[in-house]
């Protein structure tokens, strides 16, 4: 899986009908002047159709950065340095099936990753105020995305715009299309993203914390907003997230990230019954957990998230982890451990 | 099942004294307009809160954004001036006090003994000061030490949180933001404070970071006898940290209990939506959840009655009339909700 050779410029063989996308040896760097900073290094995951991923890590895991080259949105002084991202367009150009492409060779201002953003891979951010403007009417906003994707008249643009807004449950969307953001409380404004997302009727969604900055009531109600709006678009979702709680609620697979690598990866019920790599280990036992009566030292993993200058040689967990041993974890193999499960540990198998 | 936590906190329930007594606490914000500033309306950030904290243990102060439990941490630390009601602190030098009743020059001797432990430990640190200045900082102001004996109470401090005293001449920006929580606790205990209001102590720092400075501020809380005001939203926290928890809405508090009896059988249905409404780290929670409707009323127009009934699943007709009052149910139970005894909660449980 992560071993796969790139073949330059010619797009692989295409993935399976029912992976929607397909991220291949991931390496996003960032050129800075302090130093060379390898946010991604080596990621491969696959989204399939009409399912959600959750991307979990702390910060500077890469987990963001993942999505914005998925959007080919990295900033600058960051640049995609290898590996392929296969996309299943929706529709095809001239009738037949749609083409597989490879994000990663696109134009990044170019007419056809244009085509895609917005379109038919949607991002909603931790912050609604990030992606809505201050000074335009949500219905101005979502109108402009609508005919800038589709050929629709301005009233039936205005119509969907009204439409996307009830869907998303904000009440009286005939007058809410015409307010500021900032006459909407934080739900609402969130709401009114994933309206403005969701108006294209995208094939992925990327959700990057959709829900940190909520409170949890709300967080609840747009977890299962999201849910609904899936269940109704088909639409296969890529959650991130620092939030354990959130990805066992939302995701089907579970990829998890430290230092630029996924660590382990699995279907979202054995990862959290059956972790095989330590720090998804430790991390699931390190959150306080709800109900749980004892108020005894949580287990807190040792030490900190090293600095990203400076990533350890080796296994990038070994300064934290319990079962480093020298000469063993120079070169962690990512192991498959059982059906779609796989973990970057060389000691997996003597965990206890 | 009580008598196990009690084991395990040691200190639950015993008999303690009181540090801390807040009485009908109440503070409004004017709504203006225009430019002559004409007083249209009130935001009652804080109407009517009441409880006790006592020596050495933790009261966790949990609500979502809107509900008071920040502006009720700031009056206590006199950031703001109530519009009513009492806060009184058994001082270690001046014995009882009316922190709402003093003047600003009468608090500053108290604020020695009442410190806080910000959210942001981006923000609440000043990035040209070196560590050495900014935990040094309330020990010269006050007097307490100077010259070399300053900086080896500073080592010390650092020490005591974790950090190495060599740190001391480096700036900030030096720091992870679990270190900068660290630099941030160890000046907060500088003074060795009676009280330590934490707002949001963890809730900016990574997953793994969190659970080392829950542990720190544990283990602090032995050593010095610390008493904790914990204001926070994230209730698995608030139920490892925190001893009592006092639940609040718009403004109220809604429920109070220890807190192992607050999970396992809530009695207001707000409590019971709160936790709900938490997603569980375990795929196996995905149950259906009671998720209330509609978002937290607004605090310059809160609904008659009960202020949680447009969303409560249980309102009846009195509950849209009646302001229902915080009564004592059991022993050290408090709770407003005119429903309570026809009601039977869903907590939490570890299944």
């Amino acid at each position: 899986m992560s071993s796969l050779a790139t073949s330059a410029g010619v797009t692989a063989p295409p993935p399976t009908d029912d992976v929607l996308l397909d991220v291949r040896n991931l390496k996003t760097h960032f050129f800075t002047d302090e130093g060379l900073v390898r946010a991604v290094d080596g990621v491969s995951y696959q989204i399939r159709r009409g399912r959600t991923i959750g991307i979990v890590g702390e910060s500077g895991c890469g987990k963001s950065v993942t999505a914005q080259s998925i959007l080919r949105i990295v900033p600058r002084p960051g640049r995609i340095v290898e590996g392929e991202i296969l996309f299943q367009r929706r529709d095809a150009p001239g009738g037949g099936t749609p083409p597989v492409v490879d994000l990663t060779q696109m134009d990044a201002g170019g007419r056809e990753i244009r085509s895609i953003r917005g379109n038919e891979i949607a991002l909603i951010f931790q912050e609604p105020m990030s992606s809505l403007s201050p000074v335009h009417t949500v219905g101005h906003q979502m109108i402009e995305t609508i005919r800038l994707h589709q050929r629709v008249g301005k009233a039936e643009a205005r119509e969907r715009a009204i439409d996307s807004l009830r869907r998303v449950g904000i009440p009286r969307p005939n007058e809410a299309v015409d307010r500021y953001t900032y006459q909407l409380s934080g739900g609402q404004r969130q709401r009114a993203v994933i309206a403005l997302a969701l108006s294209c009727r995208p094939s992925l969604l990327i959700a990057d914390e959709p829900t940190t900055a909520l409170d949890v009531t709300t967080e609840a109600q747009i977890l299962e907003l999201m849910k609904e709006l899936q269940q109704e678009y088909g639409m296969a979702i890529q959650i991130i997230t620092h939030n354990l709680g959130v990805v066992a609620e939302m995701a089907d697979d579970v990829v998890v990230m430290y230092l630029g690598k996924e660590v382990e990866q699995a279907p979202v019920e054995e990862l959290f019954r059956n972790p095989r790599h330590p720090y998804t280990r430790a991390l699931l036992r390190s959150v306080p957990r709800l109900g749980k009566k004892t108020r005894d030292r949580l287990e807190a993993i040792q030490g900190m998230v090293p600095d990203p200058f400076s990533i350890p040689p080796g296994c990038p967990f070994n300064t934290r982890c319990a079962y480093y041993r020298p000469g063993i974890c120079d070169d962690p193999q990512y192991v498959q451990v059982g059906p779609d499960h796989w973990a970057r540990c060389n000691r997996t198998g003597e965990l206890d | 099942m009580a008598m196990t936590a009690t084991a395990t906190n040691g200190h639950a329930t015993g008999e303690r004294a009181d540090l801390l007594v807040v009485k009908d606490l109440k503070k409004y914000f004017p709504i203006t307009k225009g430019f002559s500033r004409k007083v249209i309306g009130e935001v009652k950030a804080v109407d009517g809160v009441s409880f006790t904290l006592k020596e050495g243990e933790t009261l966790g102060l949990v609500g979502e954004s809107g509900c008071g439990k920040t502006t009720t941490s700031r009056l206590i630390m006199r950031g703001y001036v109530p519009t009513g009601g009492e806060i009184r602190f058994n001082d270690r030098r001046q014995g009882w006090v009316d922190i709402a009743a003093i003047s600003p020059q009468e608090m500053k001797p108290l604020r020695r003994h009442i410190q806080m432990i910000f959210q942001d430990p981006y923000s609440s640190l000043n990035p040209r000061m070196t560590l050495m200045q900014i935990v040094g900082e309330p020990l010269l102001v006050n007097g307490v030490a100077k010259g070399d004996e300053l900086k080896e109470r500073v080592a010390h401090l650092l020490s005591i949180v974790g950090l190495r005293p060599e740190y001391m001449v480096r700036y900030p920006h030096a720091f992870s933001g679990g270190q900068r929580q660290r630099i941030g606790i160890a000046r907060a205990l500088a003074l060795n404070p009676q009280l330590v209001v934490c707002d949001e102590p963890v809730s900016a720092l990574d997953v793994s970071i969190q659970a080392q400075t829950l542990n720190l501020l544990q283990d602090l809380q032995e050593e010095f006898h610390l008493t904790y005001l914990f204001v926070a939203h994230d209730l698995s926290v608030v139920e490892h940290i925190c001893d009592r928890v006092a639940v609040m809405y718009v403004g109220k508090i809604v429920e109070l209990a220890e807190t192992e009896a607050l999970y396992l059988q809530p009695l207001h249905p707000y409590t019971e939506a709160l936790l709900s409404a938490v997603p569980k780290p375990d795929p196996a929670y995905r149950k259906r959840r009671i998720v209330p409707a509609g978002e937290v009323a607004d605090p310059s127009n809160v609904p008659p009655g009960c202020a949680f009934h447009p969303r409560c699943r249980y309102a009846t007709d009195i509950c849209k009339i009646e302001v229902p009052e915080l009564r004592e149910l059991q022993p050290g139970r408090f709770v407003s909700c005119h429903r309570v005894e026809a009601l039977t909660l869903q907590g939490v449980t570890e299944e």
